[in-house]
């Protein structure tokens, strides 16, 4: 039983020139699963959650929510589905529980404000105004939205981004807890610990396509290699040297060079070690610093497209 | 699975028109600019208005006389009446006082032996204008003049025939256009400019319930507006209505609809609060000049007549006149309340087919 299926979804926004957003995406989601697509800004996340969500309409494809259709359910799905969209400025000057039983009133079946409100942990601030409430404050505000209507499914817009460490744990307890009743959540982020942690299964988006689908560990392990050596040199001037000097050593899956900066992908990594130090000093080369580290999705989408998923954080 | 429960078997508080309104009043309430500008605006006017067109004492009529052997007659005759306030100078003072608007009117004697007065006025200002045959109808009286036949005065004080009670009927209607565009219209955008409509419409929230909240609340927004307003009037001016308190209310809560739903329809796409500002002003123009807020609309040609009918702004003013002033009933009004009413309910339909959640 699927609680989302998206075949061949296209999505062309018009204007010049005009954007293709989203260019033939497929999706299934089981029922109970926590599903992610992780991708980075651009890729066409929030366009496909929306075309998913009933909002957008897309330019082709075709989409079915809990067995139910848009343009023929849109009633019956939106009374089982709940979301958050990736920014909404819910009203200034109503208090956290009055805007949960403004949209309480929209669902015929629901939970009872309170019990949103202590779901999201905001009992506290039930009186507050939203524009006293904090950035993780909102966003849990925004998800109670959702979560009020007692929906089966969730979908979530990148529902952590811009909060701090602690918001965002807060966060995760809560879509667990969700996840827990045997629901289903569709989320996006374009955070890799985000969907390392949260998800069931990820499909990674690059330029509206889903170029990778699996669960995490299936991901990491596709790469051949579950660690990462990451290592530069001294005197970088000297010479260049290419990464494939270290492609050939015992142990290795892949190496990339990023600048003075190199990144082997390897099966065991007290195997290439003792070899790579035997290489470096064939060439006369020494090392700079080294770390060793469990490889992780960012590994996965550098190897997959060649960049980080965040380019100004890996910067 | 969840079976659906009818809507009709919520209690009040959980169904979702009573809290969109509600929402909407909390919103309106909480802020206090806006609660001044709606509440404490048409009060400005009101007041403001009911000061420049009271029923002032006569002004005195300021007259400058060119310093002359003759200009001293004039001066005498003048000085002799209560109504003329007297000022002696020579000419180029009294030039240019005149140019100021200082004066109203300056009286230059001829110097020979023949007596003469030339009167020099600016035809332009009404009260240049009377001051030149007020002063030629003293001074000729003062030469010798005597008329032939007796007149008397009468002056018209009566409630309901005042400018002010004139005036009252086109502020409601004024301020009830005013409120309605602009209170809906901004609201509608700036919700739309928040992605809040956005997530409205992924909930099964109708959208007639939206829509018609939204209306709704301005209208009982409205209510304590208008009630000021006529309180105010009433309490300051003695203005009264002659016609039914409930001819009146019908009145005004029809007009709050109908620009409340003009209000919709004008905020139906905009997706910046400038252009919904100028989409606002281009339907409010036309009203505010042609309707008869501050003087009649027959003044305008014949031939615009029929477009000026059409404007609910006249409909409402003209509908609301006859009942505050004439003690109209409303089926005497029908065509006028019929046409606002339609103004409303196809302003809120076209609205509900055109109107832009994201
Ligand atoms: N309304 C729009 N009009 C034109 N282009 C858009 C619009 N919304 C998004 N895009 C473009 O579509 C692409 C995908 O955007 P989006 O779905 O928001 O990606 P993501 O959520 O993954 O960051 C981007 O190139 C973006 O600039
Ligand atoms: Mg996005």
């Amino acid at each position: 039983m699927f609680a989302i299926r998206a075949t061949n979804l296209k999505k062309q926004y018009e204007g010049r020139p005009p954007v293709e957003a989203v260019r033939g995406l497929d999706l299934a989601v089981e029922v109970g699963e926590c599903f992610g697509l992780l991708g980075p800004n651009g890729a066409g996340k929030t366009t496909t959650i929306e075309i998913l969500e009933g909002l957008l309409t897309a330019t082709s494809g075709d989409v079915e929510i809990l067995g139910l259709r848009w343009g023929r359910d849109d009633q019956a799905i939106r009374e089982r589905i709940g979301i958050s969209l990736q920014e909404t400025k819910l009203a200034e000057k109503l208090t956290v529980r009055e805007t949960l039983e403004l949209f309480r009133s929209f669902y015929a079946q629901g939970i009872e404000p309170a019990a949103a409100m202590q779901q999201v942990s905001l009992e506290e601030k039930q009186n507050t105004w939203v524009a006293k409430l904090s950035g993780g404050q909102r966003q849990r505000l925004a998800v109670a939205c959702a979560l009020v209507g007692d929906p089966e499914l969730l979908f979530l817009d990148e529902p952590t981004t811009g909060l701090d460490p602690q918001s965002r744990r807060q966060l995760w307890d809560i879509i667990r807890d969700f996840g827990r009743q045997g629901r289903t959540v569709l989320l996006t982020t374009h955070y890799m610990d985000e969907a390392e942690r949260l998800c069931n299964r990820v499909a990674i988006v690059n330029a509206g396509q889903v170029i990778a689908l699996g669960t995490p560990r299936e991901l990491i392990a596709s790469l051949g290699g579950e660690q990462v050596i990451e290592f530069s040199l001294q005197r970088t001037d000297a010479h260049a040297v290419p990464a494939e000097t270290f492609a050939g050593l015992p142990a290795v899956q892949a190496a990339r060079q990023e600048a003075h900066h190199y990144s082997l992908s390897v099966s065991e990594a007290h195997v290439t070690l003792p070899a790579l130090l035997a290489t470096l000093e064939a060439h006369g080369l020494a090392m700079a610093n080294l770390t060793t580290r469990h490889a992780s999705l960012e590994d996965v989408f550098v190897h997959l497209t060649g960049r980080h998923i965040n380019e100004e954080a890996a910067s | 699975m969840k079976q659906s429960a009818l809507p009709a078997n919520r209690p009040w508080s959980r169904r979702p028109l009573v809290q969109i309104v509600l929402s909407r009043a909390r919103e309106f309430y909480r802020e206090p600019e806006a609660v001044f500008w709606v509440y404490g605006f048409p009060l400005l006017m009101v007041v403001a208005l009911g000061i420049a067109f009271r029923n002032q004492p006569e002004r005195p009529i300021a007259v400058d006389v060119v310093a002359s052997a003759q200009g001293e007659v004039a001066q005498t005759a003048l000085e002799n009446n209560q109504r003329f306030q007297v000022r002696v100078a020579d000419l180029a003072a009294c030039r240019e006082r005149l140019r100021l608007g200082k004066t109203d009117l300056v009286v230059i004697s001829a110097a020979g032996e023949a007596q003469r007065y030339d009167y020099w006025f600016d035809p332009g200002r009404p009260e240049s204008a009377l001051a030149r045959s007020a002063v030629d109808d003293a001074l000729q009286r003062a030469a010798g003049r005597t008329d032939p036949v007796p007149t008397g005065d009468q002056q018209m004080t009566d409630p309901g025939g005042r400018y002010i009670d004139f005036l009252v009927p086109g502020l409601l209607g004024m301020s009830l256009m005013g409120g309605g565009l602009w209170g809906v219209g901004f609201v509608t955008v700036d919700m739309r400019i928040r992605k809040l409509l956005k997530r409205l419409l992924a909930t099964p929230m109708r959208k007639s319930d939206f829509l018609a909240g939204i209306m709704l609340s301005r209208l009982l927004f409205m209510i304590p507006e208008v009630l000021v307003l006529l309180v105010f009037a009433r309490l300051a001016f003695g203005v009264r209505n002659q016609g039914h308190t409930l001819s009146l209310l019908v009145l005004v809560l029809l007009g709050a609809f109908s620009f409340s739903g003009l209000g919709l329809l004008v905020a139906s796409r905009a997706k910046t609060l400038e252009a919904v500002s100028g989409l606002m002003n281009l339907v409010m123009l036309p009203m505010w000049v042609l309707s008869g807020i501050f003087f009649s609309p027959e003044r305008f040609p014949a031939a615009a007549q029929p477009f000026i009918r059409a404007l609910p702004l006249t409909q409402l003013i003209d509908a609301t006149r006859a009942v505050m002033l004439e003690g109209a009933s409303l089926a005497a009004q029908a065509g006028n309340v019929v046409a606002l009413a339609a103004w409303g309910l196809i302003s809120f339909l076209l609205a509900l087919k055109l109107f832009r959640w994201n």
